[in-house]
């Protein structure tokens, strides 16, 4: 629960950012972000809200772990599990 | 598959996690005395841990305890009562996956949903929130999880939700339980690891008045096996230097002062109250409840939770062995509990450690059952 996810910002509505995350695309909310987002920007999420907007120069090392993780296709991993499940906490693209 | 996965070694950059390891066996050593022993409060760390492997590779003399980092477990019996009581008066009841398998004083929520009770999985409160606006009938959405996840609970009723929803709060907060571990007459931790992302909310300032306090250094670490490397060496170092400090190895996603506006909504929302943690203690300030401008979507003053009518119920006897609550609190591992893979285990739990993935045993359970080859446990 405590891992988050990052995503890739597509296009930003009020409050809601619509994120692809590894492929998938979902809409999260910005409520709670720490600095204006916009597209391009990757932000970090937890149960379908935006916690951070990741620094450029940060994102790469921190897409490495996620994209490690997801490779590993075994369903019995509870890390890969958690991000899969942060993924749907997001909201169902509109 | 899943073996050969999960199993392997992978550090992205094996030569700086052999220099890390190497450093860590340095000062280790220098420490001069064993165990040094460590505690983070992070069921991702312990996941983490535990799927690289990285006990195998850490100094004989350094022990690292996964403390009460996992929000499910520490929900206690009473709270789980609240929702089944709900529940069984007829209310509909949506909550994280995980809170369904942890056993209330007579029954859990699962149980309950087996007897025909109206029980919804979600993902998140904004999917409660969601499903509550699709129904003619009360929805509580009952949350758990510490503070990162209680702000996503906070800004969901700063909007504007339904009339139909409320919130039955087994949020907790991290740092309170810290002190309490720390106080503990039988503690050994000597330094603790932060979790990363709970940290982005709350700022690493946080620990400051903790290491104050209690003389005993705190470092933030991400989640990558060379984050927890990192930070564990960092720890390992104040730990030899007799300097009680905080250190951020987490730049990249922590701040000293963290994410102000989200710190705003949580604490516009929720108050600190003080209340039992399952197996650990009562804790002060420990779990977050609304604040009374939010009565309206308290799920405890908008409906009369009678649990009375549970309690007149004896627990199994198999319920006393449990010792979650020594694991919890770092005096005891999994390996040291009679029960653990035998009569618990992940399908038919007997404590809630056994239950979310986030829970020690659980996790322990899942990447072969017995994580500390060293086996230092015949202390227990």
């Amino acid at each position: 629960m405590c891992l988050g996810v990052p995503g890739k910002v597509l296009t930003v509505d009020g409050s809601v950012a619509t994120v692809d995350f590894f492929g998938v695309r979902r809409d999260v909310r910005l409520d709670i972000v720490d600095e204006p987002v916009e597209p391009g920007d990757y932000v970090m999420n937890h149960v379908g809200f935006a916690i951070r907007r990741i620094p450029p120069a940060e994102v790469k090392e921190t897409l490495a772990l996620y994209e490690q993780l997801l490779a590993a296709i075994s369903s019995e991993d509870l890390l890969a599990a958690d991000i899969r499940g942060e993924i749907t906490a997001t909201g169902e693209k509109k | 598959m899943s073996d050969a996965g999960r199993n392997a070694m992978q550090f992205r950059d094996p030569a700086r996690a052999a220099r890390m390891a190497a450093l860590l066996e340095r000062v280790v050593g220098e420490i001069g005395r064993e165990p040094v022993s460590v505690m983070h409060v992070c069921g991702s760390h312990e996941q983490a841990i535990a799927r690289f492997g990285l006990r195998a590779i850490f100094p004989r003399a350094l022990e690292v305890i996964m403390g009460p980092g996992c929000p499910v477990c520490v929900t206690d019996m009473p709270e789980i009562d609240e929702a089944v009581a709900l529940a069984e008066d007829g209310i509909r009841i949506a909550t994280y996956g995980d809170m369904l398998r942890v056993p209330g004083t007579a029954r859990s929520l699962a149980d309950t949903q087996a007897a025909g009770a109206k029980v919804d999985v979600v993902y998140s409160v904004t999917q409660a929130q969601q499903l509550a606006a699709k129904l003619d009938e009360e929805l509580v959405f009952f949350a758990s999880g510490f503070e990162t996840t209680a702000v996503a609970t906070a800004a969901v009723l700063l909007g504007s939700p339904p009339p139909n929803f409320s919130i039955l709060s087994a949020h907790k907060y991290i740092p309170p339980v810290m002190e309490i571990v720390a106080e503990m007459p039988d503690t050994r931790v000597e330094g603790f690891l932060a979790a990363g992302h709970a940290a982005t909310i709350t700022g690493s300032a946080i620990f400051e008045r903790f290491v104050e306090r209690h003389q005993i250094p705190v470092v933030v670490a991400g989640f990558e096996p060379l984050d927890i490397l990192a930070g564990l060496a960092k720890l390992v170092e104040l730990v030899r230097d007799r300097r009680p400090e905080v250190a951020n190895m987490y730049p990249r996603c922590v701040t000293r002062e963290g994410n102000r506006r989200a710190q705003e909504v949580l604490w516009k929302v929720f108050r600190p109250v003080g209340g039992r943690w399952r197996g650990i203690a009562h804790v002060p300030n420990g779990n977050l409840r609304l604040r009374d401008e939010f009565t309206r979507f308290d799920a405890r003053r908008r409906f009369k939770i009678d649990v009375s009518r549970l309690w007149d119920y004896a627990p199994p006897s198999l319920a006393h062995s449990c010792i979650c609550g020594d694991i919890m609190a770092g005096i005891a591992s999994p390996s040291s509990c009679p029960l653990f893979g035998r009569q618990c285990v992940p399908d038919n739990p007997v404590g809630a450690c056994m239950v979310s993935t986030e829970g020690t045993c659980r996790i322990w359970h899942q990447y072969g059952g017995q994580l500390d080859l060293r086996d230092k446990d015949e202390r227990a």
